[in-house]
């Protein structure tokens, strides 16, 4: 190190200058750096669509806290990422009670069916990340699954089909309705 | 009812209703203009203490009552958390107002944050709520361009921030001391109370949590008088001292087996089957109505003979249900099987426990199993006890746990065993002949373990 090159070891920083400023424009919101944990792994999130190890250790150091006081906060949400990053589009479809009473969980097991792939997982073209939602307060609109930040409402198994097709998404099975 | 108008939805339908514009137009922010030139905080406490206001957020406390344990001559800061994380299954009122109305919203955190003496303002907004997160923010903006935020407010010396705090999809967020906790950017456990949020909130210091629809409530009382805002809803009890009444405007969720599920507003006290017939144009496809949750999902059943409770603040408690809880009432037909209910809730809430306390924790994953394991056949009679066991045993009533979740995952438990037993006792007997009367401890791969 003291020759001024970097080891071997040293993993590539993956906070961009970009999303650095952006977290320190949360710094004067609260009186303590911690308070900022949050907003900063939305922000990382935002951006690379997970939150790797290596950004808890830099969003640690920004936030002049032990990596392991940063990590503790984002196990306990089960939103965040560390294992490989969502596909391109994030979908939740609820399955809590209003929704699951008009079709919710038919709904999520078609597209699990036509994806070929179970709730929490992406599709293998990195296209869609399609989860389980517990209630997204919409409940007037029941089924529903809110997709990035649009609410796809009242969804019957033909509109997921059309919502699959607009993404263009590999699809593994045919649906019913298509044969 | 009939000559009820709307007042929290007043504006919500009109055109651009989100913008200052039309909300100026409509009359809005007359009210903070009034309060910050005639009335001092004290003053305005008052008010919303004689108003009867009570929270909208599931609890029910009253809101000037809340306000006043603030201590006196804090050197400050004082915080003003508005709850935002609208997450009980069945429940949206808060985010129709925040996307269709933010201003009237806003208008109430200021008014209530100039009465608590708060700085500074976090609206904690759940995640699943872009199009509030952009409607909020931009209404914040327009409140600090026309300088009702910011510094010195319309030269009343009145200074106010607000910033939104994103949660990130966890339920127990919505629980005050949770959402402080997670402001702090920390793993959102409960605090154990006392200390209360009033003497040492979020960073330490006096904080008020308030949900989004007692704030637009605030706006009003502030603009029309606490009379008028008691001339509606349900008087206290005059023969029960602890009665504090249910009065004002309610805004009530509908969803679920109803011809036209949405939010409508009514004075508080209307009935599940008012609500049913009058707003929701009945239930669906010519079917009755086998049960409803009468507050959301936490609050517990209401049988189809239990439809003409009132939905206030003290009637749900007589025909065993927690409470009015968010108002949100969710409608099933004749068609639904109550171990489906029971499966839905009891999932949700293993889910959502944020597992500090072993009770709550232990008891709803347990329960799912349990639930689980019944609706795949494998029930037996004596699970229902266990199961009622489990019910009597969690949560802040029994006074085993540190937050009102646990209490939330027993209701539909003890309700529906209760309300329903024969029907969940026909099903065992029906779904396990040979197994049903076994009362011998269960294998463990009987259990599924993932949900
Ligand atoms: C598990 C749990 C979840 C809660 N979720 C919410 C919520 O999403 N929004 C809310 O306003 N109150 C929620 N509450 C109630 C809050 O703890 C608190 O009582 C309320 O925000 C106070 O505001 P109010 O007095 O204006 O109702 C929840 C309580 C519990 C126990
Ligand atoms: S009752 Fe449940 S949700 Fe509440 S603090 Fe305890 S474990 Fe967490
Ligand atoms: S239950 Fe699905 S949005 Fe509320």
């Amino acid at each position: 190190m003291s020759n001024g090159k970097v080891s071997q070891e040293q993993p590539a920083r993956v906070l961009t200058p970009e999303m650095i400023d952006e977290i320190r424009s949360y710094f004067s919101r609260y009186p303590t750096r911690q308070a900022v944990t949050l907003p900063a792994l939305h922000v990382v999130n935002r951006h690379l669509r997970w939150v790797p190890p290596q950004a808890v250790e830099e969003i640690a150091q920004l936030l002049e806290l032990p990596p392991a006081q940063v990590q503790d906060t984002l196990s306990f949400y089960g939103f965040f990422r560390q294992d490989a990053p969502c596909g391109q589009v994030r979908a939740w479809v609820c399955r809590s009670i209003s929704c699951a009473l008009r079709g919710g969980e038919e709904l999520l097991e078609h597209m699990c069916r036509r994806l070929g792939i179970r709730p929490g997982q992406t599709t293998p073209d990195g296209k869609l990340t399609l989860e389980f939602a517990e209630c997204l307060g919409a409940c007037e609109y029941a089924p529903c699954m809110l997709a990035g930040e649009e609410l796809h409402k009242c969804m019957t198994t033909e509109d997921a089909d059309r919502f699959l097709e607009s993404l263009g998404v590999q699809v593994v099975q045919e649906s019913a309705s298509q044969k | 009812m009939a000559e009820f108008e709307p007042v929290l939805l007043a504006n919500v339908g009109k055109q651009e209703s989100w913008t200052r514009r039309v909300y100026e137009q409509n009359g809005g922010y007359q009210a903070l203009r009034r309060v910050l030139k005639t009335m001092t905080p004290q003053e305005v406490v008052e008010l919303v203490k004689a108003s009867g206001l009570r929270g909208r957020g599931g609890a029910g406390f009253p809101t000037g009552v809340k306000w006043s344990f603030l201590p006196k001559d804090h050197p400050g800061p004082v915080y003003f958390c508005l709850n935002a994380d609208e997450s009980e299954p069945g429940t949206f009122n808060n985010r129709i107002l925040m996307e269709h109305d933010p201003h009237q919203v806003l208008e109430g955190t200021i008014i209530s944050a100039y009465a608590t003496g708060a700085s500074v303002v976090y609206i904690y907004l759940r995640y699943e709520y872009p199009l509030c997160l952009k409607r909020l923010q931009q209404a914040i903006d327009e409140c600090y361009e026309a300088g009702y935020l910011g510094r010195d407010i319309l030269g009343s010396g009145f200074s106010l921030d607000v910033y939104i705090h994103r949660g990130a999809a966890a339920y127990i967020c919505g629980e005050e001391t949770g959402l402080i906790e997670s402001i702090e950017g920390k793993r959102a456990w409960p605090r154990i109370k006392p200390p209360f949020p009033a003497v040492q909130g979020v960073f330490g210091k006096p904080t008020v949590v308030n949900n989004v629809e007692t704030v637009a409530c605030v706006t009003h009382i502030a603009a029309r008088g606490a009379e008028w805002f008691k001339s509606i809803g349900v008087p206290a009890d005059p023969n029960n001292p602890r009665d504090a009444g249910s009065y004002g405007p309610k805004l009530y969720c509908l969803s679920g087996h109803v011809n036209r599920p949405g939010c409508y507003e009514a004075p508080l006290g209307i009935t599940c089957r008012e609500l049913i017939e009058h707003f929701g144009q009945g239930v669906w496809k010519g079917r009755r109505a086998k049960a409803a949750i009468p507050g959301g999902i936490s609050m517990g059943l209401l049988t189809a003979q239990e439809l003409d409770t009132p939905l206030d603040f003290s009637s749900l408690q007589k025909v065993g249900c927690l409470g009015l809880g968010t108002a949100a009432v969710v409608v099933m037909d004749e068609t639904v099987r109550i171990i489906d209910y029971l499966y839905n809730s009891c999932r949700f809430f293993a889910h959502e426990s944020c597992g500090q306390c072993t009770p709550c924790r232990e008891g709803t994953a347990w329960a799912l199993r349990i639930v689980d394991r019944i609706r795949r056949g494998r029930g037996r009679l004596v699970d229902l006890d266990i199961l009622l066991e489990i019910g009597n045993t969690i949560g802040i009533i029994p006074g085993t746990t540190i937050c009102g979740l646990a209490d939330g995952a027993a209701w539909p438990l003890k309700n529906a065993i209760t309300k329903f037993r024969q029907e969940l006792e026909d099903f065992i007997r029906r779904t396990n002949p040979q197994g049903y009367m076994q009362s011998d401890p269960v294998p463990l791969e009987l259990h599924t373990l993932e949900h």
